[in-house]
């Protein structure tokens, strides 16, 4: 249980990066770490006591197989964290070549 | 780069390459697959560029010839997609080639051809990314 | 027939990454194939929708059959609720793309602009399909992230900010959204969406499930820029090229957020009451407050975000009261009637709030303005925009005989048999706010006086002229749906879903 508890709190420990950082970079990571918690999450959900990785073999033996579905999930989930970190960052960089800046306070040309 | 970097570069890009084409090849045996390998051959790509450098024009050219890869490796996994729908079967994404026997290289009917496709899209869409962001910077000095 | 539904994926994909290999050599082919895809998928949702619908059909991705019942492959599911969807989606997505042909000119890039328009249709069509959880998170991920990069089309500091705010809010919602997913898989150890609801039936009561529902109403809450939620959204559909902002507002919000939360709520969870309260307060806050920030903008995408912001709440605040009903154990009627005002005044919203941003784009192609106090007196130079623009407005207030008139009666009524005087009340208060910050809109841009320092008025393209026209045609004929002998093919199927 208190494996689930570390992946709830780096969650946590992300939003609070996504929250509280004035810098794009640092929202940014945030944003990373926040996502990796969940991977590992998941990751976590398919495993199985003593079971082997989820690989078909001619020999025929019934072994105990970890649940291989979160795992293909998790490998999904990368991919498209993935895409979304590179749109980020190359937001953020033509923002800090508009702006001169990485601190969200100096960008706001949007209100109300 | 200094030459140290250089000289590694030019000793380790080969096996690199080499070990990501071995991954996707055995995609479906083993471990990693597609987009693992994939990765690791942007990898070799993005070392060359990193080590050696470029001008903007070839980097340019680059960018273009990886972008179209991407585009030819996308529309060839739609392509074997789709004529599963037409030999017959009626469903998308049907295993049409024979399975052959488990833990050949060649076994697994069309698998390994999609990691195939998939290997070379995740290459050149990530080798695309780090150019499109090096040009930007390069641009914007 | 089935076999036919994963076109609605492939032919966009294909067509998205078509264009930057033919689009290199022949200039017109992303502007010619991206409408034709549209037009095609569009008249086979029509198809579907005249065959009738009367049980959902199914198609097993790779041709997976279940194994002792437990289903593995990837399902997609096409019942009434997902084919008006699709419909609709697809019907506004050919309008912007034909739309885009004149306006997008003055861009560079355009291949790109096509092939994230393709990948952000294609997306929505597969969430609106799919019967996998797992399946919807990525094709709400290919929705989204092309709707990321669309918003920043223009590069410029205040679309790029619009942007990274977007991001920063949409990849939040997404991570609950995989969460909630995460914790689902791990309370049943399944993925498809009926098979869960089976379970969940026998589990029953449970706080986990209730962690996973709050988690979902956040996360597509965040989508669907429920008020709480709503940062983002002003910004972001204001900056995006106007077909674009056309598409956001008038789909991508209900097809990534409204819909997906509601086939959640309404087909895979028990419905309970605390849930549907949540739903009804988070409604009325998105109705009235949305409604009242759009009245002091000044300038004109950003006050019909906000209007957005307001519409979407009456959609949310009927299905509240249908889930509020039916939780209770009330007449199924009445449910059915609010969900049917629901569904109706989504399919309205989608069609004039799609108007009201193409000719925000019209008068912007035109002056290349768009701050309300700047413009005045553009009626005379613009007859065809105003008209539309005028058609627009006054279906989105809610006066007879346009479309919007009906679906908020039918909310009202479907209110008031439910005994919530109260809502009923509020509908018709915000519904009198939206014909007051119409009437500015409309008498700033098109009535006041001509300002001087407008040099010259641009004529308004074939293309553009036409997208609009046919959607003002589509804002009195929308009307029609009220009719019991239309009504009963278009609309009851997609209720019918619902309420089992």
């Amino acid at each position: 249980m208190i494996v689930y508890l570390m992946c709830f709190i780096l969650f946590l420990t992300g939003m609070y990066g996504v929250l509280s950082q004035r810098n794009l970079i640092k929202i940014v990571i945030g944003l990373s770490v926040m996502e990796i918690s969940i991977f590992l999450f998941m990751a976590l959900i398919g495993y199985i006591d003593a079971g082997v990785a989820p690989i078909v073999t001619q020999t025929g033996e019934q072994l105990i197989y970890v649940d291989p579905l979160p795992q293909a999930m998790v490998l999904t989930a990368i991919v498209i964290g993935l895409a979304t970190n590179a749109m980020l960052l190359a937001i953020a960089i033509r923002l800090y070549k508009k702006y001169k800046t990485f601190d969200v306070r100096k960008i706001n040309q949007l209100k109300g | 780069m200094t030459s140290i970097v250089k000289t590694v570069t030019r000793l380790v890009v080969g096996v690199i390459f080499i070990y990501g084409i071995y991954i996707i090849l055995h995609g479906h045996l083993t471990p990693g697959g597609g987009f693992a390998g994939g990765a690791i051959i942007a990898g070799a790509f993005i070392l060359l560029v990193l080590a050696y450098g470029s001008d903007m024009l070839k980097l340019k050219a680059k960018e273009a010839g990886s972008s179209v890869m991407e585009s030819l490796a996308i529309l060839a996994f739609l392509l074997m997609a789709v004529v599963a729908f037409f030999l017959g079967t009626k469903v998308f994404f049907h295993n049409y080639l024979p399975k052959g026997i488990i833990g050949d290289l060649i076994s697994a009917g069309v698998i390994p051809l999609y990691n195939i496709a998939v290997g070379i899209e995740v290459a050149a869409a990530l080798f695309t990314i780090f150019l499109a962001l090096v040009i930007f910077k390069e641009e914007s000095k | 027939m089935e076999s036919f539904l994963p076109l609605y994926m492939v032919t966009p994909l294909a067509a998205a990454f078509l264009i930057p290999l033919v689009g290199r050599v022949f200039s017109a082919f992303a502007r010619t194939i991206t409408p034709l895809v549209f037009l095609l998928l569009l008249i086979l949702g029509i198809h579907y929708l005249l065959s009738g619908i009367s049980s959902p059909l199914t198609y097993e991705v790779g041709g997976w059959q279940p194994v002792n019942g437990i289903p593995i492959a990837i399902y997609l599911v096409l019942d009434g609720f997902s084919t008006i969807l699709l419909i609709t989606i697809n019907l506004i997505a050919f309008l912007a793309a034909f739309y885009s042909i004149s306006y997008m000119k003055k861009y560079t890039a355009e291949n790109n602009y096509y092939t994230l328009f393709c990948l952000m249709v294609a997306g929505m069509n597969g969430v609106v399909l799919t019967g996998d959880l797992f399946n919807l998170y990525v094709f709400l991920e290919i929705a989204a992230i092309s709707s990321y990069a669309l918003v920043a089309f223009g590069v410029e500091k205040t679309e790029l900010e619009a942007s990274f705010k977007y991001q920063v809010l949409g990849g939040m919602a997404s991570l609950l959204i995989l969460l909630a997913i995460g914790l689902l898989y791990w309370a049943t150890s399944t993925l498809n969406i009926t098979d869960i609801s089976h379970i969940l039936m026998i589990q029953g009561d449970n706080k986990i499930i209730l962690f996973i529902q709050i988690l979902l109403i956040t996360g597509f809450g965040l989508k669907a820029a429920m008020v709480p939620f709503h940062a983002w959204l002003p910004d972001a559909h204001s900056s995006a090229p106007s077909p674009i902002s056309a598409m956001l507002s008038g789909i991508l919000i209900k097809a990534i957020g409204v819909y997906v939360l509601f086939r959640l709520l309404f087909n895979m969870f028990t419905l309970t009451y605390e849930i549907a309260l949540t739903i009804t307060v988070l409604a009325v806050l998105s109705m009235v407050i949305g409604g009242i920030l759009a009245i002091g903008q000044q300038d004109y995408k950003r006050l019909l975000a906000y209007s957005s912001i307001s519409q979407v709440g009456y959609i949310l605040l009927a299905m509240g009261i249908g889930m509020m009903v039916l939780a209770q154990n009330g007449a199924k009627e009445i449910a059915a009637l609010a969900i049917l005002g629901g569904l109706f005044h989504l399919i309205n919203h989608a069609v004039f709030k799609g108007l009201m941003f193409m000719n925000a784009g019209a008068v912007e192609h035109a002056t290349g303005i768009r701050d309300l106090a700047k413009l005045g007196g553009l009626a005379k130079w613009l007859p065809l925009t105003s008209a539309t623009s005028f058609t627009g407005s006054m279906a989105i207030s809610g006066i007879p005989p346009f479309s919007g008139f009906f679906s908020k009666l039918i909310i009202i009524i479907a209110a008031i048999q439910a005994n919530y005087y109260l809502l009923a009340f509020l509908a018709a208060l915000v519904s009198i706010i939206t014909l007051a910050y119409f009437l500015k809109l409309q008498k700033n841009i098109f009535y006041a006086t001509f300002p001087e320092h407008i040099e010259r008025v641009r004529k308004i393209p074939f293309t553009m002229k036409c997208s609009m026209v046919m959607l003002a045609i589509l804002c009195l004929a929308m009307s029609l749906l009220i009719i019991p002998g239309i009504r009963d093919i278009v609309l009851i199927p997609a209720v019918e879903v619902l309420i089992d």
